[in-house]
């Protein structure tokens, strides 16, 4: 099942390289990354989502909590949790009626058109991973010219909070 | 207060962090801290002839004292040669700072000359690794690295320093920092009360139990409470490879190191539990076998420093993280607490089992393997007539193959730290370098190096060092003119094709070899002579003797694990299979 894992790090050179590096040496794969520096600039704030069984998600949370840039990790897929993910999506859109259609689901996903010209559309979209996939097949057959998607950003839901 | 160069502080925070040895290869990048090391006196230096033998001979120096052991080197190829020794630490969790010289700063990414990204290169292979940017940052990043090194799950670090960071006209104020706190870094030291409970509950309960105890017991030093918890408990105790020594091999209690080369009765004894205390052990391929078939009736106690060596490859029922002395000690307070007693009466049915396992088939029966004469020794034999020359006292280091088994098996190790060998990256050419650094260490005891004509040649340029620094070390070598145990390989899955395991007429005459270093050869080719020359060999305290002994080509290790079978499904010889 897909995981989230989040991690408070130094903000150390070198210490991101160890994170990336441990999935590759432990043969763990990384689905998504997302990180940069929190409110706190000594810290990075990273969040990564992988494959695995409870088995290997608790192997990683604790080789990720072993590097010594590591200050907490937690698996936020084992409690209640909020996932968001940006996707900017550049589409064709030159038609009259497809311009109209594109526009329509936009709203129905509840994103935003934030760039435009005589034939394209470039959309902006946040939400969880699904609603961003589905929003990929609903306008695929349309015609998509480049998709960048973020990488799970990830927090619990609750009091429960990752700090130092 | 004091002003001192980058390079005069690296010298002097190694004086700080208690450091009296530094072995090590001048080069370019390293040469400021190189002028610093000159014009000192507290910290000796040690010239190797390679990297490689820098790291480990500090290795070695660590192992035989429990201290970090220190190495420092250029960068480039410098760096590079350390690497296999630093992944040769990073396997066996050994506490080592290896410091590195740098390109100066502006030069790095551009290809420089000697130029590597130590930091990226070592990165899998390290404990932690720092590249250090400013001479104010060298008295504080050495303390951590010493304090990362040896604390928690002890490994190398490695601190790259960059030549300009270390340039003489600039001098900054040094102060050794009085501790070292990080925050992100604060290792378990103490085992969870209700955990350890359980624990010995558990244990106390047993009616076939097995205690599997491994290097981390002599890491931790906390031989002293497993022995005490074993009597206590009367229960059989197996050692891994690495953790032979921590538990008395010539005890009765002692069934000999289990796994791919372990004895019968300790894997059948493992096989058969009901319940394992595993205790600084990580459940090694080389010792589990099929993982499907491993321990099938076993309830799973185990005891690790590091969290992720828990259930990584056998599940545990019962997980204590904290170390192996300060568990074991609350163990020993819990079991006095709880005033029950283990069940007598199936321990000693248990007992008899295990004692007809070793009357039958035991490690040490006369019928494991054909006796020696004339010109054919036995390797197992050179093993004992070691043991017996050496009164069983003797600091023993071996490289890799099968003298490395047959040391493992037939030198019957009283006391930790005395058995020092690379067991998880399994690296040829580490008997010797580490032999000088557990020389250094003790130098009125006894150490021999127990190697082959295949390992020895990986790292024989230090029988030079040897000489420079007086460190007489012994060494034995099995010469059966063969990678002996690819070779035994090659006759149990590739029908005797012997590929690239000969040497045919190639090998150098070792005797001749050692004179020309200035040491003493021998040559022994009969088994009646190998005591005197054994006792000759020793007899010559302050000389580094080359014993090279030809022996008998066909012999193989066993017994030896069945692949893909449980523990206890072991070939016992070449015709007799468990």
């Amino acid at each position: 099942m897909k995981r989230i894992i989040s991690i408070l790090l130094e903000n150390e050179s070198g210490a991101l390289s160890r994170v990336v590096g441990l999935f590759a040496q432990r043969g763990y794969n990384i689905d998504t990354l997302t990180v940069a520096p929190t409110d706190d600039d000594t810290l990075s704030r990273l969040t990564l989502t992988t494959q695995g069984d409870d088995q290997m998600a608790e192997q990683i949370v604790k080789q990720l909590h072993k590097l010594i840039d590591t200050i907490k990790v937690v698996d936020l897929t084992v409690g209640s949790h909020i996932e968001r993910e940006l996707m900017l999506v550049k589409l064709k859109a030159s038609d009259p009626e497809i311009r109209a259609e594109l526009k329509s689901c936009v709203e129905i996903f509840r994103g935003h058109v934030v760039d435009v010209t005589a034939s394209t559309y470039t959309v902006q979209l946040t939400g969880d991973s699904d609603k961003l996939d589905a929003f990929i097949d609903a306008v695929r057959e349309i015609g998509i010219m480049e998709v960048v998607r973020s990488g799970v950003s990830g927090i619990s839901r609750g009091d429960k909070f990752l700090r130092v | 207060m004091e002003h001192l160069s980058g390079g005069e502080i690296v010298i002097r925070a190694l004086k700080d962090a208690g450091v009296k040895h530094v072995w090590g290869y001048p080069g370019g990048a390293a040469l400021h801290i190189y002028d610093a090391l000159y014009r000192q006196e507290d910290v000796e230096h040690l010239l190797v002839r390679h990297e490689q033998a820098a790291v480990h001979a500090a290795d070695g120096f660590s192992r035989s004292t429990g201290e970090v052991g220190t190495a420092l080197v250029t960068s480039g190829p410098g760096a590079t040669n350390a690497i296999t020794g630093i992944a040769t630490a990073y396997m066996d969790s050994i506490p080592l700072v290896v410091i590195s010289g740098q390109v100066p700063k502006a030069k790095i990414g551009q290809d420089a000359f000697q130029e590597t990204d130590m930091v990226g290169v070592s990165r899998p292979i390290v404990k932690h690794s720092f590249l250090v940017t400013r001479a104010e940052d060298i008295a504080e990043t050495i303390a951590k690295a010493y304090y990362i090194a040896s604390t928690g799950r002890p490994g190398p670090v490695v601190v790259d320093i960059p030549k300009d960071v270390t340039e003489p006209s600039y001098k900054v104020p040094y102060e050794w920092p009085s501790s070292v706190k990080m925050r992100s870094y604060q290792p378990t030291n103490k085992g969870h009360r209700g955990q350890v409970k359980r624990a010995v509950k558990s244990l106390l309960s047993a009616k076939q139990p097995v205690i599997y105890s491994g290097g981390g017991v002599i890491l931790d030093d906390a031989s002293e409470q497993l022995v005490k918890l074993a009597q206590r408990l009367n229960y059989p105790v197996t050692n891994t490879l690495m953790g032979l020594g921590a538990y008395p091999a010539t005890d009765r209690q002692f069934i000999g190191m289990l796994g791919m080369h372990g004895t019968f009765e300790a894997n059948t004894a493992m096989h058969e539990a009901d319940v394992i205390f595993a205790v600084g052990a990580r459940f090694d391929d080389r010792v589990t076998n099929d993982l499907n078939k491993f321990c099938p009736n076993a309830t799973i106690i185990h005891i690790d420093v590091d969290p992720t060596s828990i259930s990584k490859n056998i599940n545990a029922h019962i997980p204590v993280v904290g170390t192996c002395t300060s568990v074991l000690n609350e163990m020993l307070s819990i079991a006095d607490e709880l005033a029950t007693e283990p069940d007598t009466k199936a321990i000693d049915a248990w007992w008899a089992k295990i004692d007809q396992w070793r009357a039958d088939k035991g490690i040490y029966t006369a019928s494991r393997y054909e006796p020696s004469s004339g010109d054919v020794i036995k390797p197992q034999d050179v093993i004992k007539v070691l043991y017996k020359e050496t009164k069983g006292d003797a600091f023993i280091t071996s490289d890799v193959g099968q003298h490395q088994m047959f040391a493992a098996q037939y030198y019957l190790f009283d006391k930790p730290r005395r058995w020092i060998n690379s067991g998880g990256l399994g690296t040829m050419g580490f008997g010797l370098p580490a032999a000088m650094g557990v020389q250094l260490a003790h130098p009125e005891a006894q150490v021999a190096c127990v190697t082959g004509e295949g390992s020895i040649q990986m790292c024989i340029q230090e029988l030079s060092t040897c000489s420079q620094y007086n460190l007489p070390v012994k060494i034995i070598s099995l010469n059966n003119s063969a990678l002996g145990m690819v070779r035994q390989w090659q006759d149990m899955n590739y029908s005797s094709r012997y590929s690239q395991s000969l040497y045919e007429d190639s090998l150098p005459d070792f005797v001749a070899l050692a004179e020309a270093y200035g040491h003493v050869g021998i040559k022994v080719t009969r088994y009646e002579d190998l005591e005197e020359k054994m006792r000759e060999c020793f007899a010559l305290k302050d000389r580094v003797v080359f014993m090279d002994i030809v022996v008998d080509k066909s012999e193989h290790v066993y017994p030896m694990q069945i692949p893909g079978g449980s523990m206890g499904d072991l070939y016992l010889n070449k015709a007799e299979k468990n």
